[in-house]
């Protein structure tokens, strides 16, 4: 632990009072804009949640995994025999006995053009292709008994060479699936015309390697999955800790051979997904086979050395970027050659080539310039599979562009806010097409820019920097602009071919008592989903917001939908609950001019009763409009049918993806004795659109960025040769805890998206976007004055005093 | 990750704990405050078939001064020396080791006798013991016998302790107005076990260091007294020229193997800053 | 090695007879045998804090103790401290801040910081940051859980000095 506190001379942060919703807010009615506290919480606090964990059912099983301790072995003898006799066990099943029952599946879209990947199983059959990877599953009647039982599986392997290294995978020295012939599952090549020429006239090239290394999620509570198969009318109830529980009831019903209708998802409390709990798991899918051959429920929970070993990881990189300019700052382009690593397999169904898709499409997101190449390979290793995890690709686009905009500006002799500020999309020039492809409505990047500059007083932060640098102390600030994919169409994944739903639906229902329950199609994982839902609702609705109650992650009573995934739930699932309500708010005031003998636009709805628009005056309580039209219809005209309960649905169509900025900053204190880096302040200036509640989206963006910091300073799954994960548990893996963790201030500007009346655009992930970039420049800042630079994450003491050259 | 079966015991008396003991040694484990022993039976690294729980073992857990020592239990929890006036008074040395021990909710679990029996190079107690030149009373069926810290550690989990002791004490050595110490350690998160870490004590008399005790943890097997150093240091003022001596033959003191993030070298280095940091707080 | 314990446990302030077997820890036994599922289990080596309940008093990790060694000794967690009302300052202030998001972490926060309020009354901004840093969280980044319990202590010393 660095000894000095180095906090003296920076003013304390503002205490984090529950923020007001920014200017502009285009809602700004009702409870839109309000911090209300989430309902959903006290019961969480109270320790009265219910998470998949926490579920029992009569005769419910458990089921553990025998996981192939080599990295790549074929299976030469597995047997079970004796396994299967121990005190308490049900079964005991290899791969063949569950393929019986669920089918394999390969992880490719169409629009990912050549992408491929060998089907994966739900147990591995013949062979093991990452440490970890099941290939035998016991069921017992506890887990205890289960885990005694594997110490019984009699097992021999025949080891297969091992690839771990991306340099060694791309060569094909061995290639891992033969049948496909390399271990490329992907490679896209992208340039944009007169690209050479224009890198040719460039007055300035600068050009540098950036390494990430592969970290995971580290979700609190464990995956977790309770599968119940009712033989007698061959449906199957799912109790599981996913984001999407549509797509996994398609995905259920399809490989299991189960009609689509008889399948339901529930989602209980989720601990914590950030992504990692939206894939398909084998062992999970393993789990709902068993309890369809079992006849009976079973349960699968990841625990924390499996979460290890078998959650998705992600991020693992090594990108060289080139940056061209004039001498007068303005870019020219960019030019990336991005390696990436995944698993064995691409993961299902989202696939593994996404993430490195998002690179190439993201990369010099903020500034304007028409020059652009980018190469992309996606190599298989013997490591475990990796998949999207927040923030998905942009924390590696942000990280290099920001780095190499920042090279060019040390290059140039210019200030990095100044360099910045020479070359962000300007706010007015809306709307942008970039060299990608992709389309941005409408950005905020310059008024982001004003604001973080003012919000940190970087002049302020610049003079203190170079006055303690006469006294030794090295600070230093960096910056990090960034654009973010938020509220997808179809073009992420439906076009592909994916079963995976790009619209969600909201049904809202008045109760008889005046209540109103919403049902949406978007999940919660802790973010507040449903608490926006209950502002949204009522403010829709116009009703108090204590009358409102929201149900979401069931299948079987909520519209068809996406679920949360890729920051949609406020902007997509928010505007169809908004719809919903106005249309069920026109419907009571239908019933209400029927019983009132008035027109109906002399009436509204507001404080749960409906009023003379004019006076205010309360004419009919929702209460009284509820008795009325379900009890007593036969109070209203003949021909007059009351509609009560109204289901709206709503996909964004306009824009393709709709795209957020924001801008980032850290401020660091490096200790080049030690290379400690410690973690002043961070900043964050996010615009994404309305904010429908200023307190939730603030913490969104703290605990997003805190994942980022997490993977510049701390986070790394460290392989060794052999392809054995060294570092997984909680004690070698490291996580930020409280003692480390800067306090983040942030900040709105508000750009409300045209798309949708509400105005929403996504923001869970900004955070974890912008901060791993912000930190890089911050540390590179620091180390001006030995004029040297680090360019691979995580960013630790051994790298930053070989940097130094201490060591 | 549920612990493998085993039977439980929990003598009420040394003796019939030391008798158990006797009877089991290969196979069972001592529980005291459970803190690592748990953790690794949780994760199926051990499967003893016997525990013994030593925590109703009465008269093991106090702190006291006996004539010139201070006493501490075996049995006494991290979070008692802690916030213990008599540790703060005579052994300052461990007051200011103790919060760096993991969190609070460890610290109200573990126990000094427990981290000492299992010699993990990287906890803070055993390099103290070793820098306060303590004694570990340790029982057995025979009777009692006392170990120097400095002959105890002896290897990676491995103490001088007999398959068929317990310890039961820790003898101190009272600190007096010329004693000083530090205890540094570099952690990259709080709480963490040390990367590198150094218990540092010596007398001060007229601004001049002596009888240095300058203890490494997490460099080595076992606590690392780096020798050379303080003989570099001995009688000397904790200048900035005596203190580049004393680091300059560091090496020969340490050859620290590489951990999972931090090569040879890094541990080296960071030994160095570390000496410098602790002799400059020795002498203030 | 099949052998079971009668254990009695005082489990939020009443009386609790099983038979354990050796092996199971606390919070398994608290959460499978009691049904009190407010404890968690995050990562069963004592890293996490998700799992942490009173014993006696103190706060310690419920998955690095046998609830064999709970025998003759009290046990707290969430749900009797919520019943008897000691969490309410707390959990009033983490509400009003959004100091959780998921929850899963929640009841060892509330847990750890009512011992932090209860021992370190004149604990600083820095020092809650420490002190809490045995507890996990992935979701809120932290300053929401600090900020909530700079109030309590803020409130809690008002009060004293009134």
């Amino acid at each position: 632990m660095n000894d000095r506190t180095g906090l003296e001379l920076l003013a304390p942060a503002p205490r984090a009072e529950k923020p007001d919703a920014p200017a502009k807010t285009r809602v700004s009615i009702g409870y839109i804009g309000q911090s209300v506290p989430r309902a959903g919480a006290r019961r969480l606090l109270q320790g009265r949640g219910s998470y998949t964990d926490d579920l029992k059912l009569p005769r419910l099983a458990h089921v553990v995994f025998f996981r192939s301790p080599y990295a790549h072995a074929r299976i030469r003898k597995l047997d079970l025999t004796i396994a299967a006799r121990q005190p308490g066990v049900l079964a005991a099943f290899d791969g063949r006995a569950i393929a019986e029952y669920c089918t394999p599946w390969v992880a490719v879209l169409a629009h990912l053009k050549g992408i491929k990947s060998p089907p994966q199983h739900a147990v591995a059959i013949e062979r093991a292709c990452w440490q970890g990877e099941a290939v035998a599953a016991i069921v017992a009647e506890s887990r205890a008994q289960g885990e005694d039982a594997l110490a019984h599986v009699e097992a021999e392997w025949e080891e297969l060479p091992v690839v771990t290294d991306m340099d060694d995978a791309l060569s094909n020295r061995s290639v891992i699936h033969p049948e496909l012939g390399d271990n490329i599952c992907f490679k896209r090549d992208f340039v944009t015309e007169g690209f050479e020429d224009a890198f040719a006239k460039a007055d300035v090239v600068v050009e540098e390697t950036y390494g990430f290394g592969r970290h995971t999620g580290v979700t609190l509570e464990g995956r977790a999955i309770v599968a119940d198969y009712n033989a007698g009318e061959h449906s199957l109830t799912v109790y599981q800790a996913t984001q999407a529980p549509h797509m996994m009831q398609d995905i259920f019903s399809r490989h299991l051979n189960i009609p689509e209708a008889n399948v339901r998802v529930i989602c209980k409390d989720v601990g914590g997904s950030y992504g990692i709990k939206v894939h398909v798991y084998p062992d999970e899918m393993a789990t709902a086979a068993i309890s369809v051959m079992l006849r009976r429920p079973v349960k699968f929970i990841a625990d924390r050395l499996e979460s290890f070993l078998t959650d998705i990881h992600a991020r693992e990189h090594k990108v060289k970027v080139r940056l061209a300019c004039m001498t007068d700052g303005r870019i020219i382009g960019f030019d990336l050659d991005d390696l990436t690593s995944i698993g064995p397999y691409s993961v299902y169904p989202r696939t593994s080539g996404i993430e490195g898709n998002q690179v190439v499409n993201l990369t010099g997101g903020p500034y304007a310039h028409k020059n652009y190449r980018a190469k992309l390979n996606v190599v298989f290793t013997n490591k475990n599979v990796t998949c999207q995890y927040r923030a998905v690709g942009h924390p590696i686009a942000v990280a290099i562009t920001e780095a190499i905009v920042d090279l060019a500006a040390q290059k140039l002799g210019i200030d990095p806010a100044e360099f910045r500020r020479r070359n962000l999309i300007p706010d007015d020039a809306y709307p942008y097409t970039f060299p990608s492809g992709l389309k941005f409505e409408q950005l905020s990047h310059h008024q982001c820019l004003d604001k973080l500059l003012e919000l940190m007083d970087y002049k302020g932060l610049r003079a203190e920097q170079k006055r303690l640098r006469e006294k030794k102390v090295y600070r230093g600030i960096g910056l990090a602009a960034m654009i973010e994919v938020t509220n997808p169409s179809p073009a992420f994944y439906g076009v592909g071919g994916a079963r995976i739903s790009a619209q969600d639906g909201a049904t809202v229902r008045l109760e008889p008592t005046g209540m109103v329950t919403c049902l949406v199609s978007v999940t919660e994982q802790g973010q507040g989903t449903e608490a926006i839902f209950q502002q949204i609702c009522a403010t829709a609705v116009g009703v108090s917001i204590d009358k409102v109650r929201v149900i979401t992650g069931d299948t079987g009573t909520t519209p068809y939908g996406g679920g949360t995934w890729a920051s949609r739930g406020a902007g997509i699932g928010g505007e169809a609950l908004l719809q919903a309500g106005k249309a069920l708010r026109a419907n009571i005031l239908e019933l209400a001019a029927a019983v009132l003998n008035v027109d109906k636009n002399a009436l509204d709805v507001s404080a749960d009763a409906v009023r003379d628009k004019a006076t205010g005056e309360a004419k009919l309580p929702l209460a009284e409009v509820g008795r009325i039209g379900y009890f007593r219809p036969d109070t209203l005209p003949l021909k007059f049918q009351a509609e009560l309960t109204v289901t709206r649905h709503y996909t964004p169509r306009e824009y393709g993806f709709t795209f957020t900025n924001g801008i980032q900053a850290s401020y660091v204190e490096l200790d080049p004795d030690t290379g400690f880096v410690k973690l002043l302040r961070h900043w964050c200036v996010e615009d994404c659109g309305t904010v429908i509640n200023p307190m939730l989206v603030d913490e969104q963006i703290r605990g997003g960025v805190v994942q980022g910091l997490g993977g510049a300073m701390l986070e790394e799954c460290l392989y060794s040769d052999e392809g054995q994960l060294l570092n997984g548990s909680l004690a070698d893996y490291l996580v930020p805890m409280s003692g480390d963790t800067p306090d983040i201030v942030v900040a709105h500007i508000s750009t409300p998206t045209r798309q949708s009346e509400l105005g929403a655009k996504g923001v869970g992930e900004a955070g974890t976007a912008g901060a791993p970039g912000a930190v890089m420049n911050a540390i590179n800042d620091a180390l001006v004055p030995f004029g040297k630079r680090v360019t691979v994450q995580p960013f630790t003491p051994e790298r930053i005093l070989k940097a130094l050259g201490k060591i | 990750m549920k612990a493998p079966a085993f039977a439980y015991a929990k003598p009420r008396t040394l003796k019939e704990a030391l008798a158990l003991l006797g009877r089991h040694d290969e196979n069972a484990r001592l529980l005291a405050g459970g803190q690592s022993l748990i953790a690794s039976l949780n994760m199926r690294l051990a499967s003893p078939s016997l525990l013994i729980d030593l925590n109703a073992l009465p008269g093991l857990d106090g702190i006291e001064l006996r004539g010139r020592k201070l006493v501490i239990g075996a049995l006494a929890r991290h979070r008692a020396l802690e916030r213990s006036e008599l540790v703060a008074q005579h052994a300052p040395l461990l007051a200011q080791a103790a919060p760096h021990i993991a969190h609070v909710a460890i610290r109200n679990a573990g126990t000094i006798g427990g981290s000492l029996a299992m010699a993990d190079p990287a906890a803070e107690w055993p390099a103290c013991c070793v820098a306060l030149e303590a004694t570990i009373v340790a029982a057995s069926a025979k009777g009692k016998r006392r170990i120097p810290a400095a002959q105890f550690f002896k290897s990676l989990y491995t103490t001088a302790l007999a398959p068929n002791e317990i310890i039961t004490a820790v003898e101190v050595p009272l600190a007096d107005k010329h004693s000083r110490s530090a205890f540094l350690e570099l952690v990259r998160r709080r709480g963490d076990y040390a990367i590198v870490g150094i218990a540092a004590v010596a007398r001060r008399s007229r601004a001049a260091l002596s009888r240095l005790r300058l203890v490494y943890l997490g460099v080595g097997d076992a606590p690392v007294p780096a020798t050379n150093a303080m003989a570099a240091l001995e009688g000397k003022r904790a200048t900035p020229e005596a203190i580049a001596a004393a680091q300059a033959v560091l090496e020969q003191d340490l050859a620290p193997p590489a951990d999972l993030y931090h090569s040879a070298a890094a541990k080296l280095h960071l030994a160095r800053v570390l000496l410098g940091r602790a002799v400059a707080a020795l002498a203030l | 090695m099949d052998e079971f314990f009668d254990a009695t446990i005082t489990v939020n302030g009443k009386p609790v007879m099983r038979r354990v077997e050796p092996r199971q820890h606390l919070i398994d036994f608290l959460r499978e045998e009691l049904g009190l599922t407010g404890s968690h289990c995050g990562c069963e080596h004592g890293a996490c804090g998700a799992c942490t309940v009173r014993v006696d008093g103190e706060i310690r990790r419920g998955c690095l103790m046998l609830a064999v060694q709970a025998h003759g000794r009290s046990v707290d967690t969430v749900e009797g401290l919520t019943d008897n009302g000691e969490l309410s300052a707390l959990q009033q202030a983490f509400h009003e801040r959004n100091a959780l998001q998921c929850g899963f972490c929640t009841p060892g926060m509330l847990l750890t910081a009512q011992e932090l309020v209860a021992t370190c009354p004149d604990a600083t901004r820095e020092e809650i940051r420490e002190f809490m840093s045995g507890n996990l969280c992935r979701c809120t980044g932290y300053q929401a859980i600090v900020d909530a319990i700079e109030e309590v202590i803020a409130t809690q010393r008002k009060g004293a000095s009134g």
